[in-house]
Parts: structure tokens; sequence; C-alpha cells
């Protein structure tokens, strides 16, 4: 058997030890340590976008996101000082504000990750004017729809389309705040060619922005398909 | 092509110029061509040979010489003598007078000594005075002599140690150790490695790099072969933006020639070392020069900043070890390489070493491309070098470092040019852009135009400077067209806090520097536009909507 090396560091004060290699996101959870993330989902390359895990190392003037920041034997971690915790409401405000977030008209209400952030992180309200943004719906799949207006732009839907299905039907086009997910070039929904129907792309959206018509979000929502099949096919 | 054929080619080529006893360099870069400068061009060559006197003169297409405002401009040697605005029509009168009388025509001289005699002219040495067309005229001026020592005699570790003991610093803006950088990537295990050089200038108002690559593209290449011979890299890739089309036709002709002589490819100078060098063009996104994203690029991918660590000199490009530099850095090898380390230290200050290539912009007498010593103040580089401002006016703020440097008042002016005193006042060193503002200009409308451009350039990745830039620049609105309140300053300065602590990248990192300079330099003036509704300036509400632009 080979060896593992282990790394010993701590995280608010706790001194913990994970395999080498291990993301300061993953070394708090197993120890019980829970930091908020959105974009994250295991399972899938981490992609840092949405600043939620951000972390305070001491020593280094930077923040660093715990999905994607590997541990370092010695390191000592902060998740939940008063800025670390300002910082992910502002986040959390801003992501509100940035396009149509009606909780009450959502198919997502109560299965929403964006919305249980906003209670646990004690959002009560959003101090930016809101936007109420006119993107396209596009339902022109037989049973996917998404609804862009209601999307944060976590790329999940893209990641485990191109890692996990392996078609990469879903990616981005222009960028800043007109960045929209997209069907193969541009096209919609209903005519896409690579698209397989493989439901996953909303089985792991946070938010309701990607949903399965006539079905509720309990139903459709299954976060961690993307960890399932990756776990299996290690097995293979 | 070994050692001896590369002094050969530098011996007939010098002797070639030695034949002639004038030589008119004429700049067609991109500042003088919109003003005409291939017309001048031609018509120096048929005048030359209307006057018959194309034995003892040689016309030269040439890189910047530095005054761009006076375009086109056209330098004769021997004597350094620079006309201003030269036009098709006045080229016969020049080469009559110049070259067939010996007397230079003063009312076409540029009188203005100040210009020059501050700056230190070492990256852009032989700008404006060969033809970046010709290999051979750098050659004669000892370009790959450097490179030629380091394959020849210099160890990788002694070419390292060399520039480490320069204390050269990455010009890209973050002024990272250029020595330290090489021996990371040096060390890393993983093969083969890159070099990708950072040509992606996408700030409004800056074209240094621009113009170093359209004069002297040579430089450029040679500072990347030597990288790569230090760092064990075989590849490298010139990203540049595909606005630039004269700095990539010299880049590409410079690639062709250097391979044609076997300075590029393999067995290098009859060495076992090989090197070989691709362009790759930017599709015309700010972001694209950001370290990480400009690696998402050139793999052929959308533009997207990743999160560090991993870092480029381990991880990047296709996972592999990756130098990611500034042109203006690699331009500096070749002659830290040739004369020292030590001599280098010579310039600038002890901690911050060499010179830095500004463009000098904006409401001021002479704009330009500069090159100055580190530590020279902004004072001087605006007064005795720009100028000072046109038109009677009065100063009011210099913006150094891009779209998010910072918004510098009188009261810093005498603050030194380098990393660390830039950044105590609230700037960056940027790309080396410096913008002068007059009486003229609005800070508030200044803050929420360079916001506006970060804006439209943020990648959309993460939610501070995708979202938060976006409902910072409403507040901007709200303030510069009278429905601003007196809270917004403080959400201005709490937004601009986190953007600048929570983003991905370089670009949110550094996107509110212009606002919190003004707010903390022009405080008053944001004042006086909530509670007085008032624009000093005259530029805000102006307009029933939008505000400004």
């Amino acid at each position: 058997m080979t060896e593992i090396s282990v790394v010993s560091l701590k995280i608010d004060g706790v001194q913990v030890s994970v395999p080498e290699g291990t993301t300061i996101l993953k070394a708090a959870k197993d120890n019980g340590i829970l930091i908020p993330t959105l974009c994250d989902l295991e399972g899938l390359t981490p992609y840092g976008g949405c600043r939620l895990c951000l972390v305070e190392v001491t020593g280094s003037p930077k923040l660093f996101t715990a999905c994607t920041t590997q541990v370092n034997p010695g390191m000592e971690v902060t998740t939940n000082s008063v800025r670390l915790k300002n910082y992910r409401k502002m986040a959390v405000q801003l992501l509100m504000s940035e396009r149509v977030h009606m909780c009450a008209v959502c198919v997502a209400n109560d299965h929403c990750e964006l919305q249980a952030l906003a209670n646990q992180l004690g959002v009560d309200h959003v101090s930016f004017e809101r936007h109420f943004t006119r993107e396209t719906i596009d339902s022109s799949h037989d049973f996917l729809v998404i609804d862009r207006n209601r999307c944060i732009l976590c790329t999940r839907c893209i990641r485990v389309c191109d890692k996990i299905e392996g078609v990469h039907t879903l990616d981005l086009k222009q960028r800043s705040k007109d960045t929209e997910v997209i069907m193969d070039l541009d096209e919609s929904w209903g005519d896409s060619c690579s698209c397989t129907g493989c439901r996953k792309c909303a089985k792991v959206c946070p938010v309701g922005a990607i949903y399965i018509e006539g079905e509720s979000a309990t139903q459709t929502k299954h976060r961690d398909v993307a960890e399932f099949i990756t776990e299996r096919r290690k097995r293979k | 092509m070994n050692l001896n054929d590369i002094q050969r080619v530098a011996e007939e080529e010098n002797e070639f110029q030695r034949a002639y006893k004038y030589r008119i360099n004429v700049c067609c870069s991109s500042g003088c061509v919109p003003f005409g400068a291939f017309k001048v061009l031609k018509a120096f060559e048929d005048a030359v040979k209307e006057f018959g006197v194309e034995n003892i003169c040689k016309v030269a297409r040439t890189g910047c010489v530095g005054t761009c405002s006076v375009g086109p401009a056209v330098l004769v040697d021997p004597g350094e003598y620079l006309y201003q605005s030269v036009t098709p029509e006045n080229v016969r009168e020049i080469v009559q007078s110049h070259i067939v009388s010996g007397v230079p025509v003063k009312k076409y001289l540029y009188v203005n000594e100040s210009y020059f005699r501050k700056q230190q002219r070492l990256v852009l040495r032989n700008a404006g005075k060969i033809d970046p067309t010709r290999i051979q005229d750098y050659i004669s001026t000892g370009g790959y002599f450097a490179l030629a020592k380091c394959l020849l005699i210099m160890t990788p570790q002694g070419v390292i140690q060399e520039i480490v003991s320069s204390g050269l610093r990455g010009r890209g803006g973050a002024g990272f150790p250029v020595g330290q950088k090489w021996s990371l990537v040096a060390r890393a295990s993983n093969t083969p490695k890159y070099i990708v050089a950072n040509l992606d200038e996408g700030d409004p108002g800056v074209f240094a790099n621009r113009t170093l690559a359209e004069a002297d593209p040579h430089a450029i290449i040679e500072g990347m072969i030597i990288a790569g011979y230090a760092i064990g890299a075989q590849k490298g890739y010139v990203y540049i933006r595909s606005e630039y089309p004269l700095a990539i036709e010299a880049l590409q002709k410079a690639i062709a020639q250097a391979k044609e002589i076997n300075l590029l490819g393999d067995n290098i100078l009859g060495t076992q070392h090989k090197f070989d060098l691709e362009l790759r063009f930017g599709a015309g996104a700010f972001v694209a020069g950001e370290e990480t994203a400009i690696l998402m690029s050139v793999e052929g991918r959308r533009a997207q900043p990743r999160p560090r660590p991993p870092y480029p000199a381990n991880q990047g490009l296709w996972n592999n070890p990756t130098l990611i530099q500034n042109v203006e850095s690699l331009a500096n090898a070749p002659f830290i390489i040739l004369n020292g380390g030590t001599w280098f230290k010579s310039f600038g200050l002890p901690n911050c070493t060499g010179t830095k290539c500004f463009s000098l912009t904006g409401e001021i007498n002479n704009p330009g491309l500069i090159e100055v010593p580190m530590g020279i103040t902004l004072r001087e580089i605006i007064y005795d070098i720009g100028g000072g401002i046109p038109n009677g006016k009065k100063f009011k703020a210099v913006l150094v470092g891009g779209p998010s440097g910072g918004c510098l008042p009188e009261s810093v002016l005498e603050a030194q040019i380098d990393y660390d005193s830039l950044k105590s006042v609230g700037a960056i060193m940027g790309s080396g852009g410096i913008v002068v503002l007059n009486e003229d200009s609005c800070m508030v409308d200044t803050a929420r135009y360079f916001t506006d451009f970060c804006i439209e350039e943020s990648c959309g990745k993460c939610t501070p400077c995708r979202a938060g830039l976006a409902r910072v620049k409403e507040i901007f609105d709200k303030i510069t067209t009278g429905e601003g309140e007196l809270n917004n300053i403080d959400i201005l300065e709490e937004a601009s806090e986190y953007i600048i602590n929570a983003s991905l990248c370089g670009l949110g990192q550094t996107a509110p520097n212009p606002i919190l300079t003004t707010l903390r330099y022009f405080r008053e003036e944001y004042l006086e536009h909530i509670v007085n509704k008032k624009c000093k300036a005259g530029v805000c509400f102006r307009h029933e909507n939008g505000g400004g632009k």
C-alpha cells in the first residue's frame, strides 16, 4: 500500500489532520466545520467564482477560496471572522440584486441554495437596487427549461454537462453582467444536437434557473449526482 | 548560424551603414502612421533619389521616436536632429537643405530638450533608430550577442543568477521579481515547459508594449529565447491583441527572419538548445491580459481567470510549468545579460532597479512614449518631460496605472515612480499609463468612467467584480444625475473594499482604485454633487438620463 502523507493544520483554532492534497473546504467539512458555498459541488472541478467560501489564512493579506486551495502543513485557517461573515452577506445580496430572485413565484422555492444561504447568513434585506432583468426563457426543449433571469452563473450545469455527461452542450457567452448560459453555438435548447436530455443540469442547479417542466423541485433536485457518478466510475 | 556568423553580420551591417553619411529614420509606428508616415517615408525615398544623394543618405523605416503628438516624426543622424509633423510637401526642403547642403531646417525641428533630458532609454534604446523589419539592424546594435553569451558560456542557473542580481521586477504591473519567477519555473519538475509573453495591453490610453513590439521586436524574441534557455522551455507564445496590426506584422516578420538564420528552431547557434515561437491573437478582452486568463486564451478557451494556487509556475499551459512575463520585462533581459546585473542596478533605485516605459497622455503638452528611471517623481514626468498642462489650464489629477490605477492630486506629485511608493498613495504601476487631467475634468465622472470600463471588461466569473461593480456604477449614475444621497459614499467605500478583497483576479482587485483614490483626495467633489447638486467642472447633470456619457 502506498502511504498517504497527512497534513496537520488549524481550522478555527481546531487542530485537524487530513490527507495531503485535500482542499480547505473538504478538510473543514470532514471536521464538522461547514463553509458556505454556491458554485462548488463535489464531483465537479472547483470553480472559485461565487466567492462565498473565502477564508482567511494567517500570515497572508489575501483571502483564499476554500474550494480551490489545498491545505499546507501548519496552516492556520479562519472561516468565520466578522469580516468574512459580512463579505458573505454582501455576496448573497449582490446575487439577489443582480437578476430576478422572487422566491414566492419561483419553482425552486424552499429547495433553493441561494435562498437557504440568505436565511442561514441572516440576509434580511438587499441594500442595493434590485434588477428585474428580462433575459430569455428557453422552453423549446421537450422537458428542460432554462430561465436565465434566475441564473447566478455558478456554472455547475456547464461543468456537469462537460465532465460527467461528457457532451459540453452548455457554455457561457458574453461577459460581465451580460454573461449567459447557452446551448451549443447559442441555439435554442430544442435545436441542440448535442444535448442528451440527461437532466443532470437541472439536478445540480442550485436555484430555479434550470428545471424540468411539470416536475417539482423536490423531484428534480439531486445535487449529489456528480459525486455519485464520479465515485461509481472510480470503482470500475 | 553560429557566433562567428553573427559577428560577421554585425560587422557587415555596420560597414554598410558607415558608407552612408546621413541616415533618415522615419517613424512608422502606430502613432505616426495615421498622420501619413508611410507617405512621408515614400517622399523621402523619392527626394533622396531626385537629389542624387542616395549614396550618402539612407532612408529607413523605424519604430517610435517617442514624440507621438507631433507625428510623423523623422530623426536625422548624425546629430539626432528630430523633425516634427513632417508632411510629404516639406520633405524635399528638408532633403535639399539638410542632406545636400548640410544645414538642418530649423523651422521644422522639434525644440523641446527637456522631453528627452530626464528620460533614460534602455528598453527603447533601439526605438526610432533601427529598422524593425531588418534583423541585420538589430544584430548590428549588439542584438543576439546576449543570447550567444547565454548559450555558449553561461549555464541556465548562471543566467537566472544574473537576472536575480539585477533586481529586475515584472513590468506587467504587479512587480514580482523576474529572477525569482524564472527560478520557480526552472525548479518545477514537469515538462514540457512554456513561456508566454504578455502583449495584451488593453488599457485605454496605454501603448507602451505595442510601441516596443513595433520598434524593436527582436529584443522581445531574444529575451524569450534567453528565458527559454534559463528555465528549460522550448516553446514560447507571444499573446498579442489582434487590434495591433503593425505590432503583429513586425513580430511575424521578426520571427520569420530569426527562423531563417536559425536563431529560432533546433540547434540554436550550433548548440543543443531548441526554442520555437508562435503568436497567439487576443480577441479584444482586457481580462485576457490577466496571468491565468491569458493561459486559458492561449489554450483556445474562454479567457476567464482561475484561482491561484496552483500558480502558473507549476501548473500553467496545459497544466505544465509556464513562465508568463510582460514583453517589457523580457526585453530587459538581453542587455542585463550582456552588461551584468550589477550594471543594471546603477539605473533606478536600489530596491527598484531599472527603467519603466510609460504612455503619457491626456491634458499635457508633450504626450508620447517615455522611458524613465525608477525613482523619478510624478512632478518631473508631468512638468519636465510632459511640459505641463496646455492652454493655461490648471492641473487637477493624474491617473497612474491605467483604468484601475489611482487618481492622484497635486499634493502627492512628489511620489516616486516605484511599485511601493505608488501603492502607498493609492495608485499602481499597472501597465504603464499616465493620464493627466486638468480642471475641466470632474473626478466623480472620471471614477464613473473607469468603473464603467472595468464593468465592460469584467469576465463575469466572480460575484464581486461582475455584480459588485455594476451596483457601484449605479450609485455613480445617481450621484452624477443629482439623485445622490449622503449614505452613497459609505456604500461606495464598503462595496469597494469588498470588491478589492474578494475578487478572483487582478481586474476586480484593482478596479475600485479610481473610486477609492477620488474619495480619498477629492471627497469634497462628491459632497458637492450630492449636497449642492453641483459639478464644478460642468461635466455632470447635463443629461436627463444616465449622466455623463
